[in-house]
């Protein structure tokens, strides 16, 4: 660990688990990526920084398949979340999405596209203004960002566009827990001939009109994207809404 | 002495390439005038080649009917030396039972020899077999040195066929791929089931239709019923006097669909489908964590698809 940390860094050190707490550390990517300088000041505009084990980033080390990477993002344990950016330093498009999780838990699962290997980091931004990062290397063979989605291959999408089905689940282990996917080719605009066409935006409301999540897409979330979120207490339908950057809208409602 | 020491070096470098690049192919002795390559049941390594694959061939009155050509080039060259080890008659035909690499990348050994397969593993070979054969470089290395996609050129039917004199069988199945040919030799009762049944190795699933690789597999294991069946040659693993690689091969794919729905009703994410721990029946079998994990990607957004009430 580098010395000194911040004051913010001390002070939250002093109410986390121990091992948690030796792992904090405001300088010094523990993924030793060349792009992090980068990543610092292009996608966090400078900010504080602290990498911290409390952001979970779940990928599997080598991705089988580039196109449909999975990733989960797991802030829960970290207090006052407002917004959470994931980017991949080495994707020809580094941003993948934010999601604001407003009534639900600091978690989300989706599926990326990974053009090559790279680290895959969530950064969390606390009501302090401090961005906690965490991420995980995932090895892939590339073309992900580069090559055509299947809906390219088919007209047969158009009729589905922005089609949302979904489930939510009230008992068992996964209770609280809401997916959803969406009709969308999700094209990065990388493969020549083809604009980059992807939804942009996304909220999911309770029955009430409260909304518990909005999400903010760009272009290397998978085709067809599948989202897990956790809404916390099962009650009612969940209203899911969006649209992508040709203006096309969608609104369903998942029943509980 | 300069000049001894270097032909000394030569001679020793010359010694290491031949030994880095030799596959070692065996024949091995299936039935009357049927021989088969039986592979390492393995995923493709830069130390196994892509060797991972079984390959045969049957000695016919008019020449020899090749199954399956392997990896690469040098795979294909070697199996030609190793078939001449064992007959001089001359090549009559070589099959490809289905359009993965390591059944088709050594066509291009058996130029002049006339290349055949069902017509939907011909397309799948001239459209993918490139991309395929990138893939076996970045993880064979060297082995594939020079080596060129060949699709084949004719294109076979299901039903009787008599080839170079013998009585063959041709069962046009799928769901392994979208095309898997199987090939019975009446004259030796030997079935060739190319990647339709695995052997001690858990199966690969990138083109799978699981629904329609269990009805193959029960079309195949009707064939072993016959009386005159003697053995059963797995497109992977080694050779079978009986049903039960067949019985194997449906188990996993049975538990792999099973778990895959199971995984979608229950809710789960796909990561957290990755870390499902392997029955105690699977877990022993060769290479089934790294299948796992390949099939999770191939199958579950299907089910998944299917959980959350997609219209298909």
């Amino acid at each position: 660990m580098k010395f000194p940390l911040t004051i913010a860094a001390i002070a939250l050190a002093a109410l986390m688990p121990p091992a948690d707490a030796a792992a904090l550390r405001d300088s010094g990517d523990p993924l030793a990526s060349a792009r992090w300088g980068d990543m610092q000041k292009t996608v966090l505009g400078g900010a504080p920084v602290l990498f911290d084990p409390r952001v979970k980033v779940v990928a599997p080390s080598t991705a089988e398949n580039p196109m449909q990477v999975p990733v989960t993002i797991d802030a829960t344990a970290l207090p006052n979340v407002q917004e959470v950016l994931v980017f991949a330093d080495f994707n020809p498009i580094v941003q993948v999405l934010r999601f604001f999780p407003e009534g639900s838990g600091a978690y989300l699962g989706f599926r990326v596209k990974l053009q090559q290997s790279t680290p895959v980091r969530a950064a969390v931004r606390t009501a302090d203004g401090v961005w906690h990062v965490g991420g995980t290397w995932v090895n892939t063979v590339g073309g992900g960002c580069t090559a055509p989605s299947a809906a390219s291959g088919s007209k047969e999408w158009q009729k589905r566009l922005n089609a949302v089905s979904g489930r939510q689940w009230s008992d068992g282990p996964q209770s609280g827990r809401v997916r959803l996917s969406i009709v969308h080719p999700m094209d990065t605009g990388l493969v020549a001939g083809t604009p980059a066409f992807h939804l942009e935006e996304i909220e999911i409301a309770d029955a009430a009109g409260q909304r518990l999540m909005r999400v903010q897409t760009y272009e290397p979330v998978a085709e067809n994207p599948v989202f897990t979120l956790h809404r916390g207490q099962v009650s009612g339908p969940v209203e899911a809404s969006g649209r992508d950057n040709n203006g096309n809208r969608f609104k369903a409602s998942i029943a509980p | 002495m300069k000049k001894r020491f270097s032909l000394v070096l030569c001679a020793l470098a010359g010694l290491a390439t031949a030994a880095e690049f030799d596959y070692g192919l065996q024949a091995q002795a299936v039935g009357e005038g049927v021989h088969a390559f039986i592979g390492r049941n393995e995923d493709f390594s830069t130390a196994n080649g892509g060797n991972i694959v079984n390959t045969g061939f049957i000695v016919a009155p008019a020449g020899i009917i090749v199954i399956d050509s392997g990896s690469s080039l040098r795979y294909g060259q070697q199996m030609r030396q190793a078939i001449a080890r064992v007959s001089d008659r001359p090549l009559v035909l070589v099959i490809n039972t289905h359009h993965h690499p390591d059944h088709f990348l050594g066509n291009q050994a058996f130029a002049g020899t006339p290349l055949a397969a069902l017509p939907a593993t011909i397309d799948g070979i001239a459209s993918e077999g490139n991309a395929f054969a990138e893939n076996l470089f970045r993880l064979t290395g060297d082995w594939m040195k020079g080596t060129e996609v060949v699709a084949p050129s004719r294109a076979l039917a299901a039903g009787k066929a008599e080839i170079a004199g013998r009585s063959l069988r041709l069962i046009a199945l799928d769901g392994h791929t979208g095309a898997d040919l199987a090939i019975y030799d009446e004259t030796s009762g030997v079935l060739f089931a190319g990647d339709l049944v695995f052997n001690g190795r858990a199966p690969t699933t990138p083109h799978a239709d699981i629904a329609h690789w269990l009805s193959a597999l029960d079309r195949l294991e009707a064939v072993t019923r016959e009386a005159g069946f003697t053995a059963l040659v797995p497109g992977h693993g080694a050779v079978a006097r009986d049903a039960a690689p067949i019985r194997q091969t449906r188990a996993w794919l049975r538990w792999l669909r099973g778990a895959m729905q199971q995984a979608a009703r229950d809710g789960l994410d796909m990561n957290e489908v990755l870390a499902l721990p392997l029955p105690a029946e699977f877990a022993g079998l060769p290479v089934a964590a790294s299948e796992y994990r390949r099939s999770v990607g191939h199958l579950f957004p299907a089910a998944e698809q299917e959980a959350l009430g997609a219209a298909q």
